[in-house]
């Protein structure tokens, strides 16, 4: 700790130098930063995803619909503790660019099954009484400014009322839910089944089901189980894990992780040559004051240790406060995404991963000067004073 | 005359002594190479989307779909309504009348071949009549599928992505099999990606009914579009909404290529600025160096004006050549790279390549240009600002 004011004095030596490559870190690391979020917003249904729920879709795809009767079946399963449904609505809202999702559920039996939804009580006892009344995430209210008690219409899309009433849906706004946790997502818009039925008639038909298993280490079998009841019918469902759905969901976006992190190794690649070069470029130019320091009586090992330290010194404290400002940065940006990815926020792995990103470049960009310091010999270095 | 001159002599001198600094200054060229890579490569991503979206589209195509639909996936049309389409005037006549196809469009559960997962491969229901409409598609591989038959033909990019899609192979999807008989072409555009069978055998299967999702129609010409679609709207018995095909499947596209454009316009924003730091310090050095060769020149009665224009040459052939490599490297890499993604407004895969184009190579260049200014007016104003005697003290 002696030598941090020697260290402080030698990163400072060439102001515009040391902040230039100061800033460039910071950028790479905010970036680093950036594209972890991204990342994670991409991936984050996998890791959201109860271990205990299953998803019970039609076979051939989830845009068939499943027979409301199935729910009884599920629910007498053994190993099932609870079964719900989901009908995904497909609805516009003004114009088609506010796309959210929409769906129609059972109010109780989703609370139920989501506990990660939290909504004030009375206000999910309004919910469950009013039958036109919908609740929506807290993001999305605040995406269009909506009020608990707004009126909010939507606009079907493949669903045709039959009711002759007009076709644009009015629900009451009459909750906002949050999740318990920064990966939930707070986009998503909910109603009750019963009143699409009503509008629409009653097809006893639903989009799909969520079923809690009493054991997770037993769910496949609880799947193919559910599975069995209803093969060779007409609607054949397909059962997996919440997660398995979300990762496979995921890859059919495509390979994002391989491309963000290719991204993120060329911006590596980048800023640790552009480090490096001034790090060895800052040695260089010391070579015979690191040659004073030698023959005063600093110890091989020293001077080793200052250098390096220099470049650690340099290229943490850059990649912390890279790291910093994008997390500080991250409620503007959310903002600035929200429509097409829900959830963003920097993972706190990502960010641990960064710190050890940043020492790694003082240790790469400081290592080989601190090796040719520490080699130096004193006659030579004061020969090659110019 | 004399400016000219002594710029030209400057610049030369500096360009010459290059090969000094050649450290720093490929340091900085690998800075621009890098975020010109990058650049180019995301955004020939949403390029290569654009032009598979495009590519099949003809002018003479029309597509009808219902009343506030803005995807074939969530309209639906019943079929008096798809026969009062193909009677509007505008429509082309075939010897088996109106060219045109009424279509159901949905998606089947196939496993991508990438990841061994389920995809959602869009699965397009068509009337006889939808090779007239679309006289791009184009059998390579076994026969078109029999009416009435449980057969289907595939794009060849999904039979490339998508496994199982080979003729001669039989799939369960529901409570049907079905056999591939064929694969087609289609110019390369987001038919490839879909797989076809006959709208009446698809009906049942999923339990559509007799109703429908589009009508594809072959306009008698061009200009016939402007009649047809204003015959259509004013009918008091049809609520639907007419579009050009190209002007469809554009809007198709549209979302995830503003994701895309946003995203990779942040990134490489922020590349930039690293990198323009980057190019600041290699700048700053070679200035530095050379500061009392400048100061020499100077007191030799060179003026500033052309030594700033020699520093700034030097940046500006640093960022050229590292806008070269960059743009290069992202041509060789990502260029023609084949793959799939969910296009989340018809929920369903679309297979394209990435596509890299002069277009995007200029633009990447023209990026490495600004930056390479960027990082080197400061020094160039430095080396003709620093009074001379300091200069030459220097050192």
């Amino acid at each position: 700790m002696k030598y941090f004011p020697l260290l402080w004095r030698n990163l400072w030596r060439r102001k515009v130098r040391t902040t230039f490559t100061f800033l460039s870190i910071v950028v790479a690391f905010f970036l680093f930063g950036l594209l972890m979020a991204i990342r994670n917003a991409f991936d984050v249904g996998i890791e959201l995803a109860g271990q205990n729920r299953l998803l019970t879709i039609h076979k051939t795809t989830i845009i068939q619909q499943l027979p409301e009767r199935y729910q009884a079946q599920i629910q007498a399963t053994d190993g099932v503790r609870f079964v719900t449904h989901l009908t995904w609505f497909g609805g516009v809202y003004q114009d088609p660019k506010n796309f959210f999702a929409q769906m129609a559920v059972d109010p109780e039996g989703l609370l139920r099954i989501y506990p990660e939804y939290l909504i004030d009580p009375e206000q999910r006892a309004r919910w469950i009484a009013t039958r036109i009344g919908a609740i929506t995430g807290a993001k999305l209210a605040r995406r269009f400014g909506w009020k608990v008690g707004d009126k909010i219409p939507i606009k079907p899309t493949f669903w045709r009322p039959t009711d002759g009433k007009p076709e644009t849906f009015e629900f009451d706004l009459v909750g906002t839910y949050r999740g318990d946790k920064d990966n939930v997502d707070e986009t998503a818009f909910f109603f009750h089944h019963d009143y699409l039925m009503e509008r629409t008639g009653d097809s006893g038909e639903v989009g799909w089901y969520v079923v809690e298993v009493e054991d997770p280490a037993r769910a496949d079998q609880v799947a193919d189980a559910i599975d069995r009841q209803f093969a060779n019918s007409s609607a054949e469902t397909k059962t997996a894990t919440e997660k398995a759905f979300a990762q496979s969901f995921a890859k059919q976006v495509g390979d994002t992780g391989a491309i963000l992190a290719a991204i993120s190794a060329v911006v590596f690649f980048v800023i640790l040559l552009i480090a490096g070069n001034t790090m060895a470029q800052a040695v260089q130019e010391r070579t015979s004051e690191l040659a004073v320091l030698k023959t005063v009586g600093f110890s091989d090992g020293v001077v080793l240790l200052l250098v390096l330290g220099e470049a650690l010194l340099l290229a943490g404290s850059a990649g912390v406060l890279g790291l910093g400002l994008v997390v500080a940065a991250t409620p503007v940006l959310s903002r600035m995404v929200e429509a097409f990815l829900p959830i963003f926020y920097v993972p706190p792995d990502a960010l641990a991963l960064g710190v050890g990103f940043a020492l790694l470049l003082g240790l790469a960009s400081g290592g080989v000067p601190a090796y040719l310091a520490q080699r130096l010999t004193i006659v030579d270095a004061l020969g090659k004073r110019q | 005359m004399h400016w000219l001159e002594q710029t030209l002599a400057v610049t030369l001198v500096n360009l010459r002594s290059l090969g000094q600094r050649l450290g720093s200054s490929s340091v900085a060229v690998a800075g621009f190479a890098g975020v010109v890579a990058v650049f180019v490569a995301v955004l020939s991503i949403a390029e290569g989307f654009r032009q598979v979206m495009e590519r099949g589209a003809s002018p003479l195509t029309a597509i009808v779909l219902r009343a506030g639909s803005d995807t074939e996936m969530s309209s639906g049309l019943e079929r008096d309504e798809t026969r009062i389409i193909k009677d509007a005037p505008g429509v082309a006549q075939g010897p088996d009348g109106a060219v045109a196809s009424a279509e159901l469009f949905v998606v089947v559960d196939v496993p991508k071949r990438a990841t061994g997962t389920d995809a959602n491969v869009p699965l397009r229901g068509v009337e006889p009549g939808a090779f007239a409409v679309r006289p791009v598609i184009e059998i390579v591989e076994g026969r078109r599928f029999r009416e009435g038959r449980n057969e289907v033909i595939a794009g060849r990019a999904a039979a490339r992505e998508f496994a199982g899609l080979e003729v001669g192979n039989r799939l369960e999807w529901g409570e049907n099999a079905w056999e591939v008989v064929g694969i087609f072409t289609a110019n390369d555009s987001i038919y490839e990606s879909e797989v076809w069978t006959d709208a009446r055998v698809l009906q049942p299967a999923y339990r559509r009914g007799s109703s429908f999702q589009s009508v594809y129609v072959r306009l008698e010409s061009v200009d016939a579009f402007a009649r047809f679609k204003d015959a259509l709207t004013a009918d008091p018995r049809l609520e639907v909404k007419v579009l050009r095909e190209d002007e469809y499947y554009l809007a198709q596209s549209e979302v995830l290529r503003d994701l895309i454009r946003i995203l990779g316009n942040l990134v490489a924003i922020l590349m930039a600025v690293g990198a323009t730091f980057g190019a600041l310090n290699t700048m700053y050095s070679a200035v530095a160096a050379r500061s009392r060769e400048i100061a020499t020149l100077r007191a030799l009665g060179f003026h500033g004006g052309p030594v700033l224009v020699s520093v700034m040459a030097e940046s500006l052939l640093l960022a050229l050549v590292g806008g070269l490599v960059g743009g290069g490297l992202a041509w060789v890499v990502a260029d023609g790279y084949q793959t799939a993604t969910m296009n989340w407004q018809s929920f369903s895969q679309v297979a394209f390549s990435l596509t890299v184009t002069p277009g995007l190579l200029a633009s990447g260049i023209v990026y490495a240009l600004a930056m390479g200014f960027a990082g080197g007016i400061f020094p160039a104003v430095r080396a003709i600002r620093t009074p001379i005697v300091v200069a030459l003290r220097g050192l």
